[in-house]
């Protein structure tokens, strides 16, 4: 029997242009079986939410190193809510301070990853997350 | 003075160390892994003899400092002379917080200014454009104006420092407005000295802050190069970087080789555009990063002069011997801090500002313990910038010129990171050149493989990173900077106030001028770029003037 691959978008919001993290992270779980779908730099919240509908994803990956996480994560649940997206997984990857994390986290955030993170943590909270 | 040269104490050879002492040691002592490798994942051999230089000559592959081709050190005499300039870089906020740090760093014994713009400002967005929101003043200075700039330097003055800045898109915008300050200042061209990055390359393979086409973003290189070679003797036009392409993940050797072969090309580009070679090749400078693995980063130095002073001489004719020494700031690497127990990081930094050191660097960054966490605070700025003096003052390292020189284990490194950055200078030749490599997304691939591979070591446990793979503990976190909304508030408010209170017919008629000068692929773009700053036409203005010419460049998500 063929199981449905867990489909994950990942994107870079905002201007930030470090990219070695979530290309590092989208090989690592694609090797793990998953489906995906990289947006590239540069996009915007709305853009990630629409192609999050469309591409009909369980979990969106956000790559956030310049510090604009409070304004960019809560954007992009907010528009992924918006368009009934409530029970996407939304997880952050990034340069996060500790403090925000938590905060990160009452605003519909799934999981925040920070610099270090091993990529089977990674793997293994999408797979808890979304069994 | 003895009378006679010490006898020799052993007459033993490698193949009977091998057999004699080695072999049974080995029997009962087993070394901790079956293969050792560097930093870059390439292997290192238990020892080093004469047997790995069969054809090291002395005079021939070594030479002295100061002299070509320069694998020792560009001087003669190296930190015996004058020490590295201190040059920390930093920026955050607002003009007037990050102006308040450099009068900080000035008085605590920084010789040279650098300067860290925001990301809206390294993309060419004013403050208050949609696409600024939460980044403004972030990971450095917000700058959307020639006002600006001017409260970024006041009371600083332009004649008695040299400045650096980390800007790449908008670069030549960027340098007009610091050219106005200048003129402002009353400082005359000859004595204004500073070093722009403006290397858009790398920023196609690794860092990723372009703003348009490759085509069109080398010839804004290319009108810097030819206007600073005319008009500012002082100014580095270009800092050629490897840096960010070592961050993006590469190994040392790519490290070397795309940066060197980004070199060329422009080189290449602006003997094209008329100059001679020794008029601007004197003018470039580089840039390269200091990782953890100590005598892979000293080799990497020492051949990166090597390379250049042989291309610069044999490839373009170069007859100046200014234009064939490879003059470089280096920083040590930011991805090798860890977020876990941060304050390891200040021994992590201090080895690699050592081996930029040993490596003959002429400026240098050291970064902060926090860095992995935020932008750093005033205390870790001051950790940062004292080990540097401590290396200069304490460690003894400065005394003497090129001290690893001769040692079997350097020279055999240095051989190798030479061959094996040749081998990739020749690939992209045969692509033909780095710009067409780019096109082709060579230098993208490899960088992205290694930077994967660099990663399956440390989750297989084949590198340790203390604290992360191996060594981890609870912690408590630890302080750091905050940058708060109000500064975004208030860079909107002043944009508003200075598009009211500014002479707008001037504004109009300046960038229409620039427009037709930015259509005109043989006019210089300077000029009239000094001239739209000098109206107080904003970053985001002038930078859309020249997006409607050149169109933007979109990156194919590959990964």
């Amino acid at each position: 029997m063929s199981e449905r691959k867990i489909r994950v978008l990942l994107a870079k919001p905002g201007l930030d242009g470090h990219d070695r993290g979530i290309k590092v992270i989208a090989r690592a779980l694609r090797e793990a079986g998953m489906e995906i779908i990289y947006l590239g730099l540069r996009q915007t919240p709305e853009q990630i939410a629409v192609a999050a509908l469309q591409e009909d994803v369980d979990v969106v990956g956000l790559s956030i190193l310049s510090g604009a996480h409070m304004t960019l994560a809560p954007a992009v649940r907010e528009r992924l809510n918006e368009k009934g997206l409530t029970d996407v997984v939304l997880l952050v990857g990034g340069i996060i301070p500790d403090q925000d994390v938590a905060e990160l986290q009452k605003i519909g955030v799934n999981g925040v990853f920070t610099p270090g993170a091993p990529t089977e943590d990674i793997i293994a909270t999408i797979k808890k997350l979304r069994p | 003075m003895p009378a006679t040269t010490p006898k020799p104490t052993t007459s033993v050879d490698k193949t009977d160390w091998e057999e004699q002492v080695l072999g049974p040691f080995m029997e009962k002592n087993p070394e901790r892994a079956k293969r050792f490798t560097t930093t870059s994942l390439v292997p290192v051999e238990r020892l080093y003899t004469r047997d790995d230089l069969p054809e090291f000559q002395f005079e021939r592959d070594l030479g002295y400092p100061g002299s070509f081709p320069y694998t020792r050190g560009i001087h003669p005499t190296m930190f015996r002379g004058k020490l590295w300039t201190m040059r920390q870089f930093s920026g955050f906020g607002s003009a007037e917080q990050t102006n308040q740090r450099y009068r900080y760093l000035l008085q605590h014994g920084v010789t040279g200014l650098s300067v860290a713009f925001d990301l809206p400002t390294l993309m060419g967005y004013d403050a208050d454009h949609p696409m600024s929101a939460g980044e403004v003043g972030k990971c450095g200075v917000a700058v959307s104006s020639l006002a600006d700039m001017e409260t970024l330097f006041s009371g600083i003055p332009l004649g008695e420092v040299t400045t650096s800045m980390t800007i790449n898109g908008p670069a030549s915008v960027i340098w007009a407005m610091y050219l106005a300050v200048c003129e402002k200042q009353g400082v005359p061209n000859s004595r204004i000295g500073g070093t722009l990055q403006n290397d858009i390359l790398k920023e196609f393979t690794a860092q990723k802050e372009f703003i348009f086409p490759i085509r069109p973003s080398m010839r804004l290189v290319v009108d810097t190069i030819v206007f600073g070679t005319r008009h500012l003797p002082r100014w580095n036009t270009i800092s050629i970087s490897g840096y960010h392409i070592r961050e993006a993940g590469s190994t040392a050797v790519q490290e070397l080789a795309f940066t060197l072969r980004d070199g060329m090309e422009y080189v290449e580009e602006t003997i094209k555009a008329g100059l001679n070679v020794d008029e601007f090749a004197p003018r470039l400078s580089f840039f390269f990063n200091a990782h953890n693995d100590f005598f892979e980063e000293i080799a990497k130095y020492r051949a990166a002069r090597k390379i250049w002073a042989q291309v610069m001489r044999e490839r373009f004719g170069a007859k100046d011997e200014r234009s064939t020494k490879l003059r470089f700031h280096t920083q040590t690497a930011g991805a090798s801090l860890t977020a876990q127990q941060p304050y390891n990081n200040v021994v992590r930094v201090a080895i690699q500002a050592l081996a930029a050191v040993m490596g003959g660097t002429q400026s240098l960054h050291t970064n902060s313990l926090d860095e992995t966490l935020a932008l750093p605070t005033e205390q870790a700025v001051t950790i940062a910038l004292r080990t540097q003096q401590i290396i200069a003052h304490e460690s003894g390292v400065a005394n003497t010129v090129d001290p690893l020189g001769g040692s079997y284990f350097v020279e055999k490194l240095t051989r190798d990171t030479e061959l094996g950055a040749m081998d990739y200078i020749n690939r992209i030749d045969a692509m033909g050149g780095m710009v067409a490599a780019v096109e082709k997304g060579f230098p993208q691939r490899e960088i992205q493989e290694a930077a994967y591979q660099y990663q399956r070591a440390i989750e297989r446990r084949e590198k340790i990173i203390v604290g992360v793979n191996d060594y981890q503990m609870e912690e408590q976190p630890i302080e750091t900077l905050h940058i708060d909304h109000t500064v975004a508030d208030d860079q909107s408010r002043k944009l508003r106030e200075l598009r009211a209170t500014r002479n707008n017919s001037e504004v109009r008629s300046a960038l229409d001028r620039l427009r037709k000068i930015a259509q005109d692929p043989r006019a210089n773009t300077m000029p009239a770029l000094i001239d739209a700053a000098k109206t107080y036409a904003t970053l985001g203005e002038i930078t859309d003037v020249l997006r409607d010419v050149f169109g933007t460049y979109d990156e194919p998500a590959i990964f």
